[in-house]
This record gives structure tokens, sequence and C-alpha cells, in this order.
């Protein structure tokens, strides 16, 4: 690695990155995957770094540890309570990992070992940095697990990953990080792997950790709302460069570059462009019904004797002709299940679900095939929903071909019409899945669950895979495309803020139950059920402002 | 979305290669019970299809001894052992003999196959556990550095070496072994499992445990344990080098993907020494599907004892089975076949067992 | 780790390209791509000496005399003899290069045979699942974990009784083999089968309503084979090392009748005993180079289609994260 000779220490911070560089050696020649970026944080301050993917943000958290792979080269400095990181040998390195700067990764279930007990990897890394004895080690384990709020921690120690939830996990990835007491831990997406309410704790746990330690935070993230709810300042980069860097509340009040303020605009914030605003009673009950659950109950069988598992519990709903239902809820929930109950895809348990007329209690592949035609799905992972050997043409023109027997000259006709409906070039039919970005991906899957006018759409969390921005391009697709066509809906997602955007009416799941069901506005804006109020609350929205607000009364709350 | 998680494929059932066992919810106590309860149906199998595949040609009489009696003679023996009946009959015949430990009598020497297993059984034990010696101490370390060294020439050295191992037919590698250590340089013996003397003395004594070296040692004979030393040196070495290739291909690759995982690299951030990573972090979760893959091997090393055996002169099953296969002697040959697939249903058992216990995930 | 497996289709290049062992030579690099080039010069030099086989070998592969007279047994490598006779007075050299022949037969139509079978059976069982699919696992997982060459032994005898004449010998060792090899091939097809139904690609099929043989054809027969090529390779090399191990214990085919080197090996086991090494070492390399090559063809092709081990071009590796 060669470094410009920048020297000396700035005042007041602990981190401080001038003129940085990281490139990667590729087939391609030299990528650039940074580009000039330059920052400090000062002791006690959170610093976000925002983007969408490919803006070199984890690549700059990776260069404040050193943990860059050989054949990336980084110029510049990267000044670390003075020494300069880039240029460090490998032993003064692994000094100052974990001693001086630590790690906060984004997936906890991956980040820790499963086959050693949670103490152990605390104490590796304390008995990397300090000779004492693993009794003194362990005493200091299970005195920084008291401290990230793990309850009783002297048993803990001995547990062993997967005996934790994933916030807990996550709780325990940071006191790993905090165990040596470090000036700065660097957080790569921290809460991206955590559901809503358990993100609100643990960003409410890094906000103790900055004030009780006066620790410096890097906050990498892609998501707004943990900035607005956490950051002291910002810092927003867009294809290795750093766009605009402010105040938290500034930004956001003001920010100054177009690419920012597209950012921001992009970003669903809870409550405004609700679906149904100003709506006070369920619309087009008159019409047909196309779904009907009564007591719906889905099991996945336990193995030899243990208990099943309850996806789903006497969930009753119903979604009428031409209606957007949302369903909202947290991992575990039975949301998916549930989508994937009315496409036929999972076995249900008890109860009755109606499906176009059709009782999937009593479900024949060969009988309900027919129906098929009348319902698209539309995948969570774009990447996986098609198949890597055919092209976007032949995936798109599969409906047709198996319920139309078109020949493939007509179905070209159709798959170029759908094509320029989801806004994708015709050229794209003939190219393979991989060729497409992860938008593209889910327009075309998009077109392909329209290609038979289906009566009832799926659609299975379709934006949480993509970028803020591409996101928010899909899901206006999605709204003028039900305005046009008409089809009903069902929205599935955990992301509050985009069901009421193209809801009118909204479910919340929890642990297999619907506890709670409305207009959207009237759910988001008055929740009744305790669970609900619960999920509204931790979600951060983006707006430092408001976001301390809501903050303030959750915890009163 | 954690929904759609396959709950009903039992883990047990196919031995996946990636994890040995449930991830969560399944206690140790149910897994162990239905992993044990598999091996029956295994072994159930397996008897089976040795059987009749055995007697689809036609009686063992005919075969080991067609051509050397009257047809006359030989349908009075065929008569007397029961072989005119129908196959039906007599698999269930052998089913229950078998359940009773009795596996028949051979026809060429006319000895119990039960008598014959327990007298070179402990010889192919020996062997066995000589080579799987070699094999992880050349194996593991290795495996380890290939997998560190990755893509670099060590590791391309490590490599080639393995496959070397694996390509070498273990009789071609006893062939060279002797004609080099044995014939040119006269450094090791190359036949048998001890010299005349030492044998002698080791097979006479009171309750022999039959592994020579075990003999020796208890004894106090030490010339007789150098001897026997000396004569284990180039089998083990031979059977041990075939089974080292796979176990160092299997480190490789799996400390490879650990080592690329989070947890190391959270390791990493918090400053643990590369050395520690590497024997610590990544091989640990490693083993477990190491552990259960060579597992699998036992079935490879039970089959290259027998080429070795037969190359080496080396007294155990392996080499008996090649002498009664040579004298078409076919009840024998069934015999010690049920009884190596026994062995391995077993240890495959035993294996497990030790993989999920490695796997806290299992455990707890 | 959905998105990575995906990455080795090529698209519009054309079909030469997208050939299995092609696509895998021009996506290597380094030191794999070296391990790839020399397991497939070894692999083309074991084809062309069987197909030459009649052109290469001065004598037949039965051959013990010529108009000179009678060959001398146990003659040192040179003159006449450039790799010496063994003590049956067979030329060591002709009985080499003609077992390159005996070794292809039984290789092709044992991996064959298995592919075949075991393919199909993977696919059915996996996707179909059920009764049928625990029973067959029963069976596959019971005969894997059998010593193979113990049940290729087994078969030979059903087959043969041991003995037998050329193509017979032939038949006999490569069914053996195939016996040994179905349940490798209905293990990992099956594998790929389950794994490929949970995706969403094959779920979206389901939604759309596509016949279960469209979606077992169409998707998920094309992708669960794409590793085809691999355990070809793997297995014909496991194949040979079965088949020499067959014919080392006097199991294959007689000499007379085709030339096979594991036979050859049995043979020279004792003259080794006497220091002569010729009568061995010359077919045994043959069979540790044809085996070598095959492997370091397979091994590299499992390297490059698995991201996970597949050197880039001094690529990032994890820098990949950068995307996050």
């Amino acid at each position: 690695m060669k470094t410009n000779n920048v020297d000396t220490r700035v005042d007041g911070a602990v981190l401080s990155i001038k003129d940085l560089e990281v490139t990667f050696t590729t087939d391609a020649g030299e990528v650039a995957a940074v580009r000039g970026v330059g920052f400090d944080v000062a002791a006690g301050e959170v610093v976000a770094v925002v983007g969408e993917s490919g803006s070199g943000k984890s690549v700059t958290a990776r260069t404040i540890l050193g943990l860059l792979a050989d054949t990336a080269v980084a110029r510049g400095a990267v000044l670390l309570k003075g020494k300069n990181m880039l240029t460090l040998g490998p032993a003064q390195l692994r000094a100052a990992r974990g001693e001086d700067v630590s790690m906060v990764f984004q997936e906890p279930s991956t980040a820790l070992n499963p086959v050693y007990t949670v103490g152990w990897q605390i104490i590796e890394g304390i008995r990397a940095h300090t000779k004492i004895s693993k009794k003194e080690a362990k005493a200091r384990a299970i005195e920084v697990l008291r401290k990230v709020g793990i309850p009783e921690p002297e048993v803990r120690v001995n547990y062993y990953p997967h005996q934790f939830s994933g916030g807990q996990k996550q709780r325990v990835i940071i006191a790993a990080a905090l165990a040596l007491n470090p000036s700065l831990i660097v957080a790569d997406e921290p809460t991206t792997a955590l559901d809503v309410t358990v993100q609100a704790e643990i960003l409410e746990l890094l906000r103790a950790v900055r004030d009780d330690f006066n620790t410096g935070i890097v906050l990498i993230t892609h998501n707004m709302g943990v900035v607005a709810d956490l950051a002291d300042r910002v810092v927003v980069m867009y294809q290795g460069k750093i766009v605009e860097s402010a105040p938290s509340v500034e930004l956001f009040a003001n920010p100054r570059e177009d690419y920012t303020k597209a950012l921001l605009a992009a970003v669903p914030h809870l409550g405004r462009h609700s679906a149904s605003a100003g709506m006070s009673e369920r619309s087009g009950q008159d019409k047909e019904v196309l779904v009907e659950a009564k007591d719906l109950s889905i099991v996945y069988p336990g193995r030899l004797g243990s208990p099943g598992f309850r996806a789903v519990d006497e969930v009753s709903l119903k979604i009428c002709a031409g209606e957007v239902y949302g369903l909202v809820g947290e991992s575990g929930s039975g949301k998916t299940t549930i989508g994937r109950a009315i496409a036929g895809l999972n076995k249900i348990s008890s109860g009755s679900l109606k499906v176009l007329g059709y009782e999937m209690l009593d479900y024949k592949e060969r009988s309900f095939k027919k129906l098929r035609q009348d319902i698209g799905f539309v995948f969570q992972d774009p990447a996986a929903s098609f198949n890597p050997q055919l092209s976007i043409g032949e995936c798109v023109a599969e409906p047709l071909l198996v319920h139309r027997g078109l020949d493939p000259r007509a179905a070209r006709t159709r798959v170029n019409e759908l094509l320029e409906a989801v806004q994708l070039p015709a050229a794209f039919a003939q190219r393979f899945p991989h060729e497409l970005s992860g938008g593209q991906r889910q327009r075309a899957s998009l077109a392909r669950a329209l290609a038979l006018d289906p009566k009832l759409l799926i659609a299975d969390e379709p934006t949480s895979a993509l970028d803020v921005s591409v996101q928010a391009k899909v899901l206006e697709l999605f709204k003028e495309l039900q305005a046009e066509l008409g089809f009903a809906a069902l929205f599935i997602s955990h992301d509050l803020a985009v069901v009421d955007m193209l809801s009118t009416w909204v479910g919340v799941l929890y642990r297999g139950k619907l506890v709670e069901e409305g207009i959207g506005s009237q759910v988001m804006g008055n929740p009744e059920h305790p669970y609900t109020k619960r999920l509204i609350a931790s979600l951060p929205v983006p707006d430092p402002v408001e976001q301390a607000a809501r903050r303030a009364a959750f915890l009163k709350a | 979305m954690a929904t759609t998680i396959n709950l009903t494929e039992n883990p047990a059932v196919t031995p996946p290669p990636t994890r040995p066992a449930a991830k969560a919810g399944g206690s140790f106590a149910r897994y162990l019970l239905t992993r044990f309860l598999l091996i029956f149906p295994t072994i159930f199998i397996l008897v089976t299809l040795v059987f009749f595949l055995m007697r689809v040609t036609g009686d063992p009489i005919t075969a080991a001894l067609g051509g050397r009696l009257t047809p006359d003679q030989l349908a009075e023996r065929i008569s007397a052992a029961g072989y005119d009946r129908p196959v039906i009959v007599q698999y269930f015949e052998y089913l229950g003999q078998i359940f009773t430990g009795n596996f028949g009598r051979t026809i060429s020497d006319n000895r119990a196959v039960t008598e014959v297993l327990a007298t070179y059984g402990a010889a192919t034990a020996e062997l066995a556990v000589n080579s799987l010696i070699v094999a992880l101490l050349i194996g593991i370390p290795f495996g380890l550095l290939a997998a560190k060294m990755r893509d670099r020439w060590p590791d391309a050295l490590l490599r080639v070496f393995a496959i070397l191992c694996y390509a070498t037919p273990v009789f071609f590698a006893g062939l060279l072994l002797k004609l080099i250590f044995g014939v040119w340089l006269g450094w090791l013996p190359i036949a048998g499992r001890a010299g005349v003397n030492a044998e002698l003395q080791l097979t006479g004594l009171q309750n022999p445990s039959g592994i020579f070296l075990l003999d020796a040692l208890r004894s106090g004979n030490m010339s007789a344990a150098s001897d026997v030393i000396s004569h284990a040196i180039l089998p083990a070495v031979a059977l041990g080098l075939l089974t080292a290739g796979v176990f160092l291909r299997l480190v490789r690759t799996n400390v490879i993907g650990t080592l690329g995982r989070d947890y190391v690299e959270a390791g990493r951030s918090r400053g643990v020494s590369e050395y520690r990573l590497l024997t610590k972090h990544a091989y640990r979760p490693a083993l477990i599907p190491i552990i259960t893959v060579m597992g699998l091997q036992i079935a490879l090393l039970l089959g290259g004892a027998v080429l070795t055996e037969t190359t080496f002169e080396w007294k155990g099953l392996g080499f008996q089975l090649a002498q009664y296969l040579t004298a078409r002697d076919f009840v024998a040959v069934q015999g010690i076949v049920v009884l190596l697939a026994v062995i391995v249903a077993l240890t495959n058992f035993i294996v497990d067992i030790i993989a999920a216990l490695i796997d806290p995930r299992v455990r707890f | 780790m959905s998105t990575t497996t995906h990455v080795s289709v090529p698209s519009k290049r054309s079909l030469i390209y997208r050939l299995p062992v092609i696509s895998h030579l021009r996506m290597s690099a380094g030191l794999q791509r070296g391990m790839l080039v020399v397991g497939l010069v070894l692999t083309v030099a074991f084809l062309l000496t069987a197909a030459l086989a009649p052109l290469i070998a001065p004598f037949g592969f039965s051959q013990m005399a010529d108009a000179d007279g009678d060959f001398p047994t146990q003659a040192a490598p040179g003159g006449k003899f450039i790799w010496g006779t063994t003590v049956g007075g067979f030329d060591v050299f002709s009985r080499t290069i003609w077992g390159a022949q005996t070794a292809v037969a039984v290789i092709v139509v044992a991996v064959l045979f298995s592919i075949f079978i075991g393919v199909f059976l993977g696919l059915v069982s996996g996707y179909i699942g059920g009764w049928l699919d625990r029973v067959l696992v029963v069976l596959a997982d019971a005969v894997y974990a059998f010593p193979s060459l113990l049940l290729a032994i087994v078969m030979s005898i059903v087959i043969s009784g041991g003995q037998s004449s050329l193509w017979g010998g032939i038949m006999a060792a490569a069914i053996s083999i195939t016996v040994v090899f179905i349940p490798q091939y209905f293990r990992v097809i099956r594998a790929e089968t389950v794994r490929l139904k949970a995706e969403p690609f094959v779920e979206s099929a389901k939604v759309i309503g596509a016949s279960t043989w469209r979606i077992m054809f169409k998707h998920v027969f094309r992708n669960a084979t794409r590793t085809l090529p691999l355990i070809f390779t793997l297995n014909a090399s496991e194949a040979l090392l079965t088949l020499a191990g067959l014919g080392f214990l006097g199991f294959g085919i007689e000499p007379t009748k085709a030339s096979e080197w594991g036979f050859d090996l049995n043979r020279a086991l004792s003259d080794a005993t006497s220091g002569v090494w010729w009568t061995g070492v010359f077919p045994g390399v043959a069979i540790v180079l044809t085996v070598l090559g095959l492997t370091l063809v397979g091994e590299s092709m499992n390297d490059l289609a698995d991201p996970r081990l597949r050197t880039r071009r001094k690529a990032k590796r994890r820098g990949g994260k950068a995307a996050a």
C-alpha cells in the first residue's frame, strides 16, 4: 500500500480521513471504488456515511480498520488517533484493531462464530491485546455484556450464538466491539438485518455507547430514518465521492446538492403520500370477492413428535376486485406464508381460504391450474426469480405459452407490449437475467406477473432488495399500472411507509395473528393494538427533528 | 423470509456434506435415537442386496466346486446345505442366522465365517488405524496450510500432491514403496505383519488382542514391537496416503469456506492473530462437515485395505477376501462383505455423533 | 448467494464458448489455469493413445512371439522391447498402450449408464418427493456408504462369474462400476433439484401454472445438470481406479482378451520382490497420469464453477462487499 505522507492529527478528531482513494485491480484494469474521500470524526460524535449500492461507503469503512483485500490499493491517509492506518505494519495494525477501533457488522447471525460461546469470542479479542488470565478476561466479558443490556451475563457468557435472538446477537457484537473501550466504532449497516422494533433498541444502545463512553461512531447505512435518528453529522456518498457533508439537522432541512435532494425525496416517509389519505371507509366492497380467508391457520409440521410451527394463526381477511391490500409485519409474522398460500405454494392446515372461489383446503394442482392465469406473483429477490438459462423474453412469455399456447412470434408482440408497459426497452427481451440490474429485473418480473392480465397480483416484498431511488421508481410504476389495469393486489412488506403509500386497506400481522386491520392512513396515524403502536413508534422517520420528538414520546411510553 | 425455510427435510436421512444435523429445536437425544435407528435399514438393505446378488448366479457350491465334483456329488452337497430350496426361504433363514451371529461356514476350508472374522479382523483394524493416523497427520496440517496459502504456489503443490495421492492406486503405491524402500534401499520389510520369530511370540501369548503392536507392548517384548512397527510402516503409508489426499482436499475446501465468513473477519477486526484465526476461528466450524465426510471415507479406507493387504501380504480380512475370491468361495465372501458393511454403518453412526457433538446447535 | 450462482452463464457468445470445458478455460486464471491446462493435455494424450493404439503399439496385447521367435521373458527395457517384457513374455510397452483402449471403453460405458439412470432418478426423486424419494434416498445412502470396490466385486461375480471375454469383461466392469456410481449421481442431482425447487424462479413457474414436466425439464434439469461435466470427469477417474482394482484382484479381463493395467500390476507384484521394476511401473504410471489428468480437469472445473473458490484474474475478493 502506497501513501502520501499526510501527518499530524487533527485536534479533537479521533478519526481523520484525508484524500482517501481506493482502487481494485480487476479484469477491466483499475476500478476506483473510493475517490478522494475525506472527513473527520470527533470523540462522542456519530458520523453517518450514507449512499446506495456502489457508493463506496463500505469500502471506506473497511479501510478504517485496514481490512481491505490484497488486490486493493489505498492512497491518502486514515489517521486514527494520529496513526495512519494505511502505513502500519501487520503487527501494529493488529494492535490497533479492537484497541483503538472496532467494528459492528451488518448480519449478527454470521458475524458470530457458531461453534464457540459468545464469551470465548469476546475473550479472544481481549486476550489478543492484554496479557491477562482467562478468568480476568471472562470477568471483563461479563462486565461488557452487562453494559450492553444482556440479562444475566454471568450465565449468558457461556451461551452459544444460536441461543440468542437476532437483536441480542447484535448486542453481543457491540459488546465485543466495546470490550477494550476503543475510541472509535465503525458500524456497517448495524440494523439492516433487524426488525424495526429491534432496530429501535439497537439504535438506543449505540446512542448510549456514544454518550456513556464518549466513543466516536462511523455509521454506514442506506436507511435515512436511521441517519435521522442517530447521526450528528452526515456524509453523503455517490460513486466513490462525497456529494455533500453537513450536520444532520441541516442536511435534512436544507439539502444543497441535487443528488441529496433526490435521495431524500425518494425515501418513503410515514404519513406522507398515503394511498388512503382522506378515505373514511373501505372502498370497492360491492365488487367480486377474490380472496377470502376465515380462521386460516398454516402449520409447518415439526419433525418426529416435536410440535409444529404455527406460521399463520386463525387469520380472517378479504380482498375484493381492484383493491390493494397491504399486509405488514416483521420477520416470522406469517405475511409471506399467507401470500404463498393464496398462490398455492403452501398448503393450508385449517380454516378456510377461498381464492377466486376455489377452496384451498381441498387444493389439487390440476383443478387449480386454470385459475392461475388470474393470479400474478412478484417475488422478493429479483435476481433469483428468473431462470438464469432463459432470456428475459422467454421468461416473460412463459405464462402466454402455458395458458394461451401462443406461438413464439405472437408471444413476442405481447412481450414487447409488456416490456414497454414496465418501461423497459424491447431489446431487453434478448438479454439474460444476470445482464439486468436489480430494478430492471423487478420490472421484468412485474411484466411477467401481468402477462395474462390477472385479477389478483401478489407482491411479496417486491422492493426490499432494491436501493431507495430504484425502489421509488418501481413503486411509482406499480401504482400507475394498478390504476391503469385495475387489478387487485396483496402487497406484502415489512416497511410501513411503503405499504401505506400503495395500499388503501392494511392488515398488521404479529406472530401469525392478524392483530389489526383498517384503512391505511388510520392504522398508521391512529393505531389501536399495542403491537401496532410499538411498531409504528419504533419506525424512524427521515427527519431528525420529527424523529427526536417521536423518540421522546416512544421512550416515555 | 424466515417462513420459507424448508422444515420437512430430514437431515438425518440425507447425510449432507455441509451440515450434519438439525439446526435448531431437535434435542440431541432425539437426534441420537433417529440416527441410531437408521443403521438398521442401512444394514438390512445391504445384506439383502448382497444376498440376492450373490444368489442370482446360482448356488455357492457349484461356483466353488463345480467341475471338481461329479454332478451327483454336487447335487448331494447342494441339498445338504439347503441351497435347493426356494431362494426366499433361504433368505429368511440367512437373516435369522445373521441375527444370531451365524454367518455360515466357508466352502473351501470349512471354517465358520465368524471364526475367520475374529482371526483376521484385528489385523485389518490395525492397518486401518495406522493408516488413519498417517492420513490425519498429513491431511489436516497441510490442508490448513493450503487453505491459508490459497492459490499461491505452496497451495498448488499441495493440491497436486493430494490429487496424486488419490490418483495412485494403492497397490501401485505399495509396489513403488516395496521397490524403493524394500528392494533397492533394503530399509524395511516388504511383506507380512511381523517377522517369523516375532509373529510366533505374539500369537503364542495368552489372550492376544490380535493387534500385534498392543500385544508386543503389553508383554514388554521390545524387539517384537520394533519388528512390528517396521512391518507396519509401508502398508500404513500406502493406504494412508490415499486417504490423506482426500483429507487434505476436504480440509482445504472447508477452511477456505470458513475463512471467508463474517465471523473470521469479525475476529480480525478485534485484533486476533492470523494464526489463531486459521487454527481456531476458521478451523473449528469447518470441522463439522470435515468429520462427516471423513466418516464416509471409512468405506474408501476399507476398500483400500483389501488391496493394500493383498499387496503387502498383510494377513487381514482383505487378504482373506482376495483368497476366497480366487477360490470362488462365495459364502466366505458374502460373510466378509456383510461384516464390512456393518462396520461401515456403525462407524458412520459414531462419526455423525461426533460431528453433532462438536456442533453446539445440535447439543443445546 | 443466489446472485452469484448465475454469474457463470454467458449469454450471446457463440455456442463454442458455452461448451463446458472451453468456457471454463476462458474463465480460468493463474495457477488454476495451469492446472486445467495440464489436466487437459494429459486427458487428450490418454484419449489419443486409446484411439491410435493400433498405430502406436509395435505388438498386439497378447502377442508373445513374432517372426524372430518367442519374446524373451522379463527382459529389461531396451532394444526391441523399449519397456521390457513380462514374466509371461508380453511386451510391456504394447500392453500399456493397449490398456488405454480398455480403460476408455469401460469409462465411457460406465459413466454413460450411470449418468442416465442416476440423473433421471435424482431429478424425479428430488422434484416429486414423497415416499418414492425417501425410499430411494435410504437405498442410495446405503449403497453409497458401502466400499465401492466390494460392491463392484459382488457385481462382477453376478455378471460374469468373475472371468470373461473382451466385451463381456468390459461390460461386466462397466456395469459393476455403474451400480456403484448411480447413487452418487443420484445424490448430487437430487440435492441440486431439491435446492432448485425452492428457488424463486421455479416457484414462479409453478405460480404461472407450468406443468410438472415443463418445470422439471425446462427449469430444474437445465440448471441441475450444470455440474454434470464435473461429476463426469471425477467419476471417470474413479471408474478407472475401480477397474484397476478389480483387475488387480483378478476380476478383470483376461490377458489374452484385452490389456488391462490393474491385472498387469497384479502380475508385477512378485516381479517387484526380485527387483524387476518395469513390469509394474509403466502400467502404474499410466493409471496415475490418466487419473491425474481427469481429476485435474474435474477439480479445476469445480473451482471455476464455485464462486467461493474461483480466482478472478487479480480481482477483488473481500472488496466485493463494496456493493453492500
